[in-house]
């Protein structure tokens, strides 16, 4: 057993599929020798040499054009973007190239092919260092979305991200870096497309991601003492998207909440939304409620930054008058 | 502008080539304009979509890959049927991609080329990769990349030339300067007095040469192939060329660019002057000419006739495609979509 953050836990994934795979290279800004600006590879330079991971310019479209071309030769390939906002810089390639390219060579071609971001809010740098962009991702066909939420899962889904022949896109969430867990001995390999139910509960269903799994859960332990029973379902992945488990716990609790970090508008939760409204229906007994940052630009200051996301007392508040309404 | 052979076919210094070695070469152009024309006579009955021709671009892709070993990677355009033609791509998966059939986009596994680059740049990265991934290998194979004059003015054209340089890799980028993008002439697309002069500003040897000169294509590639395969890194090739035919079947060119010009090109055909230089040493006849136009037909109907003949995709090979195995969404959606 051994406690990693976080973001040891980033660079402890990366490092046992590097050990696993002897042709598993990544590349990034600052990722050898500087160990990544969230300290997410410090270590595997030392490790793994410079030719395995390897610094490049500041050419967000070359690092991950690069890796495609790469990968289609069988490489498997990490490509980190230091920032997810900056997967604008190269949206082209990862929504036109990288998500077509199977498709276009009739399958064909695979993309053992991971593009690892630094995703979402709380740490207070602004409109374009700070939002949360898996929603971008989820809506291209041909992309895996992956963000998880725990160190243990981390390394779980970085190496079945890793192993998985079709591109992921991984995010990271810089508000969780810190946070701490023990980590089982041996390998650690989880599955895409899974969903956890990290509380069990019999009035609501919360589905979450990343940041906000530790806060729906905090806002379930206050909704407890109110005497409503919260289900918390921490995705994990968006493409595949566990729809089974979300569907089961609908079914169980008659009442559904998405907490987005993502900007309001089709945002992942109203994805779910439609679907749970589509597929259990008839076993609502209220409105799926969606909490999300507003639409708006992520403000850096930090009074403002809180106010955007949604924080416990959100959760908990529009939980608790979605039953007042009654 | 380095030139080897001239207009008029005759050498300016040694010829690179022994003589059989360029009428082969010569019978690749005259396969590479059969098909061509046959690919713009096939969309005009519609049943191509739309096609963009290379008619005038035949010396700087044949001769270019003519110097590449058959495991060289290439990554080209949807203007480069003829580079990726000699490069093993059948001419039959180039048609069936021109009739919207994504098998088109996927070649014997052996053949090492990329699907014709649809999107304007993006490839020349993707070449880089390529590279990259043959030195971590420890192989000797280079990647070449083919674009035009406009793609030069992409974002993506610097990232690659940069990142090839830093990387050092295997990588030749061949830019066939063919004077217009859609309708933008060369001029107005940059204001570097040549394409090859980029080269300086990453630290690579950039060369300017007449893109029409079967011999000087082939030593200048030559040259760029063995640097890079030698560990030298990449080079820049501006193969000045022209482009006497549309940009694409679905635009006119008679709106933006005088005639006079294209004429004028027309006198500088990549062909004819190969012809005159094979003609002087008695080794064209015009019996020759007729057969070997013949058999290009014939091999060019042949590919028509595979490309026509496959069985037409249906909606449920989209989604296998997509992604190695199907996730349970599109599962469904698929179902649903093959259901009538």
């Amino acid at each position: 057993m051994a406690e990693l953050t976080y973001r040891e836990a980033v660079a402890w994934g990366i490092a046992q599929e590097m050990r696993r795979d002897p042709n598993l290279v990544m590349l990034g800004e600052d990722i050898a020798a500087a160990g990544g600006v969230f300290k997410t590879t410090v270590g595997l330079l030392d490790e793994f040499g410079p030719e395995r991971v390897r610094d490049t310019p500041i050419s967000e479209q070359a690092i991950v054009g690069a890796a495609m071309g790469a990968a289609m030769t069988g490489i498997p390939v990490i490509a980190e973007i230091m920032f997810s906002d900056f997967l604008a810089v190269c949206w082209d390639m990862i929504a036109n190239e990288i998500a077509k390219s199977r498709y276009m060579t009739d399958g064909q071609v695979s993309f053992p092919l991971v593009i690892r971001t630094a995703n979402g809010g709380g740490v207070r740098f602004g409109a374009q260092h700070s939002q949360s962009v898996e929603n971008w991702a989820m809506m291209i066909p041909g992309l895996k979305v992956v963000a998880p939420s725990t160190p243990i899962d981390v390394i779980g889904l970085m190496a079945a991200s890793i192993r998985d022949p079709d591109p992921v896109v991984f995010f990271e969430h810089k508000s969780l870096m810190a946070t701490k867990a023990e980590i089982p001995d041996g390998e650690i390999i989880d599955q895409l497309g899974q969903a956890r139910i990290v509380r069990d509960g019999s009035d609501v269903t919360i589905a979450a991601l990343a940041l906000m799994v530790p806060r729906a859960l905090e806002a379930a332990a206050a909704l407890e003492a109110d005497g409503i029973s919260a289900e918390v379902i921490d995705l994990r992945s968006l493409v595949p998207l566990d729809t089974n488990t979300l569907l089961e716990s609908v079914q169980k609790t008659g009442r559904f909440f998405t907490v987005e970090e993502n900007p309001r508008l089709c945002g992942w939760g109203a994805e779910l939304a439609s679907i749970v409204s589509e597929e259990s229906f008839w076993a609502l007994d209220g409105p799926v409620i969606r909490i999300t940052t507003p639409h708006i630009p992520l403000p850096a200051a930090a009074a403002l930054e809180d106010m955007a996301l949604p924080s416990v007392d959100r959760i908990y508040e529009t939980i608790v008058k979605s039953f007042d309404a009654r | 502008m380095f030139q080897i052979l001239t207009p008029s076919g005759a050498l300016n210094q040694e010829s690179p080539l022994e003589v059989e070695m360029i009428r082969r070469l010569y019978r690749a152009m005259v396969f590479a304009r059969t098909y061509d024309r046959k690919g713009t006579a096939l969309q005009k009955q519609g049943r191509l979509a739309t096609y963009a021709p290379f008619e005038g671009q035949e010396a700087a892709q044949v001769g270019s890959a003519a110097a590449l070993d058959p495991d060289d990677w290439m990554a080209a355009t949807y203007r480069d049927g003829a580079a990726m033609w000699m490069q093993g791509y059948p001419l039959e998966l180039l048609l069936a991609g021109r009739t919207g059939d994504e098998r088109g986009g996927s070649p014997p596994v052996h053949v090492p080329v990329l699907p014709p680059s649809i999107t304007v740049g993006g490839h020349m990265v993707h070449a880089v990769g390529l590279g990259w991934a043959a030195k971590l290998r420890g192989e000797s194979r280079i990647a070449i990349t083919y674009f035009g004059d406009g793609a030069t003015s992409e974002g993506d054209f610097h990232e690659a030339m940069n990142f090839a340089a830093v990387f050092s890799v295997p990588c030749v980028f061949f830019c066939q300067n063919n004077g217009w993008a859609i309708s933008l002439p060369r001029e107005e697309q940059t204001r570097s007095e040549t394409i090859a002069q980029k080269a300086i500003a990453y630290g690579m040897p950039g060369v300017q040469i007449d893109g029409n000169d079967l011999l000087a294509v082939y030593q200048t590639t030559k040259e760029a192939i063995e640097r890079a395969r030698g560990g030298e890194g990449p080079t820049l090739i501006e193969a000045v060329t022209y482009r006497l035919g549309p940009h694409t079947t679905a635009d006119d060119p008679g709106r933006y660019r005088a005639e006079g010009l294209t004429e004028e090109w027309r006198r500088r055909d990549p062909l004819e002057r190969v012809r005159l230089f094979l003609s002087e040493r008695e080794v064209w006849s015009q019996s020759w000419q007729q057969q070997i136009e013949k058999e290009a037909a014939e091999e060019v109907d042949l590919a028509i006739e595979r490309a026509e003949g496959m069985s037409p995709l249906g909606p449920g090979e989209i989604f296998d495609a997509m992604f190695e195995s199907l996730p349970p969404h599109l599962a469904r959606q698929r179902a649903e979509a093959t259901q009538q």
